[in-house]
């Protein structure tokens, strides 16, 4: 696998890590079960700080797409591409969603309440739908 | 067990009336590599050398592992766990390589023979040359041989970078790396090379004129600050009291860019609410932060 990072663009090298990891994963560079470069060999191969990998591999593990086997390393989850395309496409959701509201001229705060009002109302649904 | 393994709180010094520096925080937390930038004559060569017992403060305290630096049993026992590079890279010029290794390994215990192994090897050093001859990127790599050999918990190093031609810099900023992902060693160094600093470091610190200016996790840091660009339609008129948060504002023609350390969505809001505006926000880069604070002081 061959990751590269840009240190000096703004954006931060665990997201573009991150980013890479998807990439490979839909393409099929990675499979799923397939072993991810070890914490200091990628630091060492790319000559980044180690704690940018863990963050990298932190927040994969976080949406489901690596397992975390301590002692051993990290892998590809089984249900990595599963994984990706529901996030992918709520990613896209998301983003024409926030797109249209911030062009009505909503601040990041007011976009973040509205979502928020909108998640306690689905729980409320889920509640009341259990009790009947 | 402090979680530190440097913590320096409102160090002063001067030297013959000039402050090199005026109330200095820094604090470095244990298995960090962290950048300590600023232009030449900032004060971090001040810093290092108070730091490692050389110069003493006017006033304020340094802690490295929680203990006092400088002269007594603690102090010396404390530069058994440092490996210190100095700026001017000065050794005995007489010796030769192979000699100064001789001669350094006793003051230390934990000597750790494999890794002098290794960089000899790694940083392609002449064992039998000597010291007078070799360049300024050869004295750089063996400092850091001593350094890193001696088997020190805390590297200081002091520009350890300079001198360095590309090759030999990517080298070394790798095998700091490795070191920090295999031992937790934690890694100081001074720069004013920021891509070098951005690349590996995960903590940074800013000075400038004897302060701290700018610091902390470098991620952190790149998220909290925010460029915005406001465009005038009908041009900017009159002086905009923005609202706080809004560190350094630069006009240029009918754009205003202003960069943000925190309440960036409020100064977003009031940008957005002056009439016939455009406004965008952008991410930093290291560059950009060092260089508009640089402009502000």
């Amino acid at each position: 696998m061959i990751f590269r990072v840009n240190s000096s663009s703004g954006t931060p090298i665990y997201l573009q890590l991150m980013e890479q990891v998807k990439h490979a994963v839909e393409t099929g560079a990675l499979r799923a079960g397939e072993q991810l470069p070890t914490l200091r060999k990628l630091a060492v191969e790319l000559v980044i700080n180690p704690n940018t990998v863990v963050r990298t591999y932190r927040e994969l593990e976080h949406e489901g797409i690596i397992e975390i086997r301590h002692g051993s390393g990290a892998f590809v989850s089984q249900a990595a591409t599963g994984q990706l395309k529901i996030s992918r496409k709520a990613q896209s959701v998301m983003q024409s969603a926030v797109d249209r509201l911030a062009a009505a001229g909503l601040t990041e705060d007011e976009i973040r309440r509205l979502m928020e009002n909108e998640l306690a109302q689905l729980r409320a649904g889920e509640a009341a739908g259990r009790k009947e | 067990m402090t979680e530190f393994a440097i913590e320096a709180v409102g160090l002063r010094k001067s030297f013959k009336g000039h402050e090199a520096l005026c109330g200095l925080h820094l604090t470095v937390p244990q298995g960090c590599i962290f950048g300590f930038l600023g232009r030449n004559g900032a004060g971090k060569t001040t810093t290092i050398r108070i730091l490692m017992g050389l110069a003493k403060a006017d006033q304020g305290s340094a802690r490295i592992f929680g203990m006092a630096p400088g002269d007594g049993t603690s102090g010396a026992a404390l530069l058994r766990r440092i490996g210190f590079v100095t700026e001017d890279k000065e050794l005995y010029p007489y010796m030769t390589v192979a000699e100064i290794i001789r001669f350094s390994r006793p003051f230390f215990p934990k000597w750790r023979g494999d890794l002098e192994r290794r960089y000899l090897n790694v940083f392609d050093l002449p064992p039998n040359k000597k010291i007078s001859d070799l360049s300024k990127g050869m004295r750089s790599k063996l400092m850091l041989l001593l350094a890193i050999s001696h088997g020190a918990e805390l590297l200081v190093l002091d520009e350890p970078t300079d001198g360095l031609d590309p090759v030999a810099l990517e080298e070394v900023l790798r095998e700091l790396v490795a070191l920090s992902a295999s031992d937790g060693t934690t890694i100081f160094f001074s720069s004013h090379q920021l891509a070098e600093v951005e690349q590996i470091a995960d903590q940074i610190a800013i000075i400038d004129q004897g302060r701290a200016i700018v610091g902390g996790a470098l991620e952190d840091l790149k998220r909290r600050y925010q460029r915005i660009c406001v465009v005038f339609a009908d041009g900017v008129r009159g002086d905009i009291r923005w609202a706080d948060g809004a560190e350094h504002i630069r006009r240029e023609g009918r754009m205003v860019s202003i960069l943000a350390g925190r309440n960036v969505e409020a100064i977003m809001a009031q940008a957005r609410s002056l009439p016939g505006t455009i406004v965008e926000r952008y991410p930093v880069t290291l560059k950009e932060l060092f260089l508009d604070h640089m402009r502000a002081n």
